[in-house]
């Protein structure tokens, strides 16, 4: 190693390197690392290219890209976030049952009995606040910064979709500690989807199309005319599958535009 | 493939290669142009098979999307039976607002002139629940202070809108039957509808 304290005579090797150079070409090390740490320019970029958890990263960055005065690192902030929800989450789920009997007991349980479940929780309840605000906030930094205009305009897009799911996972999230304040506010917010124009049953056009309350947009909501046991089975599903694994392929494309459309932040 | 035929035959004199007359070009139809035409069809076996295959499967995922959304409006609902029995006609004199199914229905019971009507007992305003103040013959919000006559209307206090009322009829044993799953909003001219209210 080139940090190697003590200088060494050539043809001297300690056992140590000798150990990791054996390592570093064995088949099992090279089938999943294709270079070495040569840090070369050039090489730097292969690393990053031929990785696949590294390779929506640009292998270079400008200098002014990550001044925290420009971005604010909102971005980033919200996506780590979003991987603090997703791994409390899982976690949760250990415990909890999205039933009428049990959701709320459940809850309980994990705030007063579970050893660190109040803390997993609450990591939970509050990264999710928090992603609301940062992702807010990066949005109103690439506003001031034109960072919405071409070539970046199909990412704003990808961003506004961004905004509306992380929305959506709060929505759905909302519903799931069974409790009065969880049940009537998802019994308020649904009662807006009532007056959708076409798919509602008290909204423009539903005499003549002749939607009943049975079989209209709130309906497909709440699985049912009020909110029940069946409405929080479905929220939990689209809170824990559908919303997350559509948000994280959102997410996936909104970083590859990013180098697709000239780096992060700064002039073209 | 002519150079080829002029290769072994070098002797010979230096032949003007045979082209056939050009081919009329065909005419659009239906409006492919003539490449994308055969000689005698309108569509090549690979435009057949092409867009047959994304006619199928366009069309499995079409069937599959309206099966699915089908799929999310259960036939049977577990939910409280949105109807209850409310008595017999006779048990509610003429003028009487009756709160006997206030705290299991949240519904009074009035007797107006019309007949009987299961006026619902939610604030139009915010959905507090208000009082039957029989001393002043009217409905008070405890929260805003809206105020509604008798029949329901609203005519003091932030209520946009009249109460409303549930359909009321006759159960087959006599009882008046409440359906609170139905309602006739008084805004919208529904109050003179049967069902709106029950004749004695």
């Amino acid at each position: 190693m080139a940090d190697e304290p003590k200088p060494q005579a050539p043809g001297e090797e300690s056992k140590l390197d000798q150990v990791k150079r054996e390592v570093a070409q064995s088949q099992v090390w090279k089938s999943a690392f294709r270079h070495g740490y040569a840090d070369t320019g050039r090489n730097r970029q292969l690393m990053i290219l031929g990785n696949i958890w590294l390779h929506l990263h640009p292998p270079k960055m400008r200098r002014h890209a990550v001044r925290v005065k420009f971005t604010w690192c909102m971005g980033g902030i919200t996506f780590l976030l979003f991987l603090v929800t997703l791994v409390t989450g899982v976690v949760l789920m250990f415990y909890y049952r999205p039933t009428g009997e049990y959701a709320y007991l459940d809850l309980k349980y994990l705030m007063h009995d579970v050893p660190f479940g109040a803390i997993v929780r609450n990591m939970h309840r509050w990264a999710a606040h928090a992603m609301v605000i940062t992702v807010m906030l990066h949005m109103f930094r690439v506003f001031m910064t034109g960072s919405y205009k071409p070539p970046r305009e199909f990412n704003w897009v990808i961003g506004v979709l961004l905004i509306t799911f992380t929305l959506l996972l709060s929505f759905t999230g909302y519903l799931l500690p069974w409790d009065q304040l969880a049940i009537w506010a998802i019994t308020v917010a649904s009662n807006m989807a009532r007056a959708t124009p076409l798919l509602g049953h008290e909204g423009p056009f539903a005499a003549q199309l002749g939607i009943g309350s049975r079989y209209d947009a709130r309906s497909l909501m709440l699985a049912g005319t009020i909110v029940a046991p069946a409405t929080l089975l479905r929220f939990y599903v689209l809170h824990c599958i559908v919303v997350p694994i559509v948000a994280a392929l959102l997410m996936i494309v909104h970083f590859w535009r990013i180098r697709k459309d000239g780096g992060i932040s700064g002039p073209l | 493939m002519s150079e080829t035929a002029a290769a072994t035959a070098p002797a010979a004199a230096p032949a003007q290669p045979v082209r056939p007359p050009p081919r009329k070009k065909p005419e659009r139809i239906l409006g492919l142009p003539p490449d994308r035409l055969s000689d005698n069809h309108i569509w090549t076996r690979r435009d057949f098979f092409s867009l047959s295959g994304w006619g199928l499967i366009l069309g499995a995922l079409a069937t599959g999307g309206i099966a699915f959304l089908r799929f999310m409006f259960p036939r049977v609902l577990f939910e409280p039976d949105p109807t209850f029995k409310a008595g017999f006609p006779s048990d509610y004199p003429p003028g009487t607002v009756s709160e006997k199914y206030i705290a299991a229905q949240r519904v009074w019971i009035v007797h107006m002139p019309e007949g009987l009507i299961a006026l619902s007992a939610i604030c139009t305003h915010l959905g507090c629940t208000p009082r039957w103040l029989s001393g002043e013959s009217k409905f008070k919000c405890p929260c805003h202070g809206s105020g509604f006559t008798k029949d329901g209307i609203n005519y003091e206090g932030p209520a946009p809108r009249p109460l409303e009322r549930w359909r009321i009829g006759l159960a087959e044993d006599g009882q008046i039957l409440v359906d609170k799953s139905k309602k006739y909003l008084s805004e919208k001219g529904e109050w003179g509808q049967p069902g709106s209210y029950l004749p004695v």
